[in-house]
């Protein structure tokens, strides 16, 4: 399993959310919720993915009635541009190797994948915000998605806004959504091949030319401040 | 690369033979496409309407042709170009786009801004708002004949916007709001300046309000024409005025935690039942006066003190999620921000309010009556560049 960041900042406890919280996991019955975090006034669960329908149905009988998106995450590293750019670190080989030590929080498994908040089995994520006008409470939900075929049931028939979201992480990752009864094109041409929001589809502009962009960013001069502050 | 005629060819017939496999002809029926191009979409947002006589069968919005990829593109960026790049999603009140995204950063971060960036921050988030809204109300009257109510609009706008372009230097694009501040302070004098435009807005919305409301064409028009029942609309997402004209008493304003100062003022959200095109236009005319006073308010508690808080010049920010999202002129506007201590976000996703309010439209288009497609969109009130993204 790849590694979770440590993002514990003395959680206080909060009572509106980790009623939402209890609630789903019985209606999701044993095994159904796989991680959860409350934090900065957020809840986040992760849920096992062929209980993905079932999590909608059973949000929505928790008061859950306003559906603000969902969309994908690939969760490969960029294989562009320079990954130690986008790791933020700046320094060059012949500086000494001072490496930044606040960097990426934990060592990159085999696979180089670093999952994030309530952590995550696979490559792919699908993720889902609702909220609810009554108890005034959001919750993202996650579930994992099968690298080579990933696929999830549609949330259409609870929340027709969803829709358009699965149109669009459709096409942008690849993801199947099973009972979405329109599943074609949103936003991009029918004829376009490739998941464009995938890490592994290169950013063409930026291959031929890497500006503007994160390799723009040079280090500062020693002496002259850096991560000092202004 | 240049594209050849062949392939030029190749497009065009493709095009077409989705608008055929899509939207079969049936016996009796008319296809009607309105758009790309068409002045009630304001910009180039595509119906494909099927009419049986004069009412819709079934509609369709064909989107995309303004998609720019901003959710990749924040992928090479680093947090700070980012801003720069959002200001473009709705582009009649940029400066709203900003704070989110950067109130999202914040959270990860755990730096807070200063109350006096807090309060110009606010001031200008209201202040796009007014921008944004006033062209609305005068817009919606030019959909449905009359022509008046849009010059004002253009006239009252640009006091607006000459204030936000003194202070940060951008009409459309502001560019202004910073992690843990502002770019600078008000210029000299903008206060008494500001207060002077208020009292204009307000005057134009009453002006509005005479000319239009209560205007028989116009309630005829708008009255019980696409309605939206609250529980359809937030299953759809639909935000902001949208929800609020069907009853809805929510605003994330006051009801979500946020560091801006919409708590401190003495404000009301504005609700109204019906749910038609007429609460959605009377209910966003409201908010822009209730706008106009919470800036009068601000102006009155500006506090003293530093606009921006202590930061690294190399800003990184550390791993973690955040979900930032605000009450922007259109609805919920929201940055998903996932970072892993880089300099730029993993992955940002956007969720932007005329996505999500135009996404209604196949349903409440059914069965309704081909100018009431103009009605019901232009109450709707989207922004290409929002849709897109």
């Amino acid at each position: 399993m790849a590694a979770t960041p440590d993002l514990s900042t003395a959680p206080a406890f909060d009572e509106a959310r980790q009623a939402v919280l209890d609630g789903l996991t019985a209606a999701l019955g044993a095994g159904g919720v796989l991680g959860s975090e409350i934090r900065n006034r957020d809840l986040w669960v992760r849920v096992r993915t062929d209980a993905w329908h079932r999590t909608a149905v059973a949000c929505r009988d928790l008061g859950f009635d306003y559906f603000c998106y969902i969309a994908g995450i690939d969760w490969m590293p960029h294989t562009w541009p320079n990954p130690k750019v986008v790791a933020g670190d700046t320094t060059s080989a012949d500086e000494g190797g001072a490496a930044e030590t606040d960097g990426a929080a934990e060592e990159p498994t085999s696979t180089g994948i670093v999952t994030g908040v309530t952590g995550g089995d696979t490559r792919f994520q699908v993720l889902a915000r609702l909220y609810s006008i009554g108890r005034k409470v959001g919750v993202t939900l996650k579930a994992d998605l099968d690298a080579d075929e990933p696929r999830i049931a549609s949330w259409s028939d609870v929340y027709p806004g969803a829709d358009w979201c699965e149109r669009e992480t459709w096409e942008m990752y690849g993801f199947s959504f099973d009972g979405h009864p329109n599943l074609i094109k949103l936003y991009l041409p029918a004829e376009f091949e490739g998941f464009p929001l995938r890490k592994d589809f290169p950013l063409l502009s930026r291959e031929v030319k890497p500006w503007p962009g994160l390799v723009d960013v040079e280090p500062f001069p020693p002496g002259t401040g850096g991560d000092e502050g202004e | 690369m240049a594209v050849t005629e062949q392939q030029q060819r190749a497009y065009i017939a493709s095009q077409a033979a989705d608008a055929r496999v899509n939207f079969e002809l049936q016996t009796g029926d008319m296809t009607l496409n309105l758009g790309p191009q068409h002045p009630a979409t304001h910009g180039t947002l595509r119906v494909v309407a099927r009419l049986d006589g004069e009412q819709v069968v079934s509609a369709d919005v064909v989107c995309g042709y303004m998609h720019r990829g901003y959710e990749k593109l924040t992928e090479v960026r680093t947090y700070p170009q980012i801003t720069t790049l959002i200001n473009r999603i709705d582009w009649l009140s940029s400066f709203a786009n900003e704070v989110p995204f950067i109130l999202a950063a914040e959270t990860l971060m755990e730096v807070e801004a200063p109350p006096r960036a807090q309060y110009i921050r606010t001031i200008l988030f209201e202040m796009s708002r007014i921008a944004n809204i006033t062209l609305f109300i005068g817009e919606m009257g030019v959909q449905l004949g009359a022509i008046t109510p849009v010059f004002f609009a253009f006239r009252d706008r640009e006091y607006v916007l000459n204030l936000i372009e003194s202070a940060t230097g951008g009409r459309f694009h502001p560019n202004y709001d910073r992690i843990g501040g502002l770019k600078d302070d008000l210029p000299r004098g903008w206060i008494a300046e500001c207060r002077d435009v208020m009292h204009k807005i307000r005057g134009y919305c009453d002006q509005l309000e005479d000319l239009l409301m209560g205007n028989e064409i116009f309630e005829t028009r708008t009255r019980g024409v696409g309605v939206i029942p609250a529980e359809v609309g937030l299953s759809y997402g639909l935000s902001g005025a949208n929800i609020r004209a069907s009853g809805v008493d929510w605003d994330l304003r006051r009801d979500s935690p946020s560091p801006l100062v919409w708590k401190d003022l003495d404000w009301k959200v504005w609700t109204h039942p019906d749910g038609d095109s007429f609460a959605r236009y009377w209910v966003r005319l409201q908010e822009t006066r209730e706008a106009t006073k919470m800036v009068d308010q601000m102006l009155d508690g500006l506090p003293a003190g530093p606009i921006q808080a202590k930061v690294p010049r190399i800003i990184k920010v550390p791993a973690g999620e955040a979900w930032a999202s605000t009450e922007n002129p259109l609805g919920e506007m929201g940055y998903y921000v996932v970072s892993q201590g880089g300099l730029g976000p993993f992955r940002c996703k956007i969720r932007s309010a005329s996505f999500h309010n135009i996404s209604i439209t196949p349903w409440i288009l059914r069965g309704v009556y081909v100018p009431d497609i103009i009605t019901i969109l232009s109450s709707l009130y989207f922004i290409l560049g929002d849709i897109d993204r």
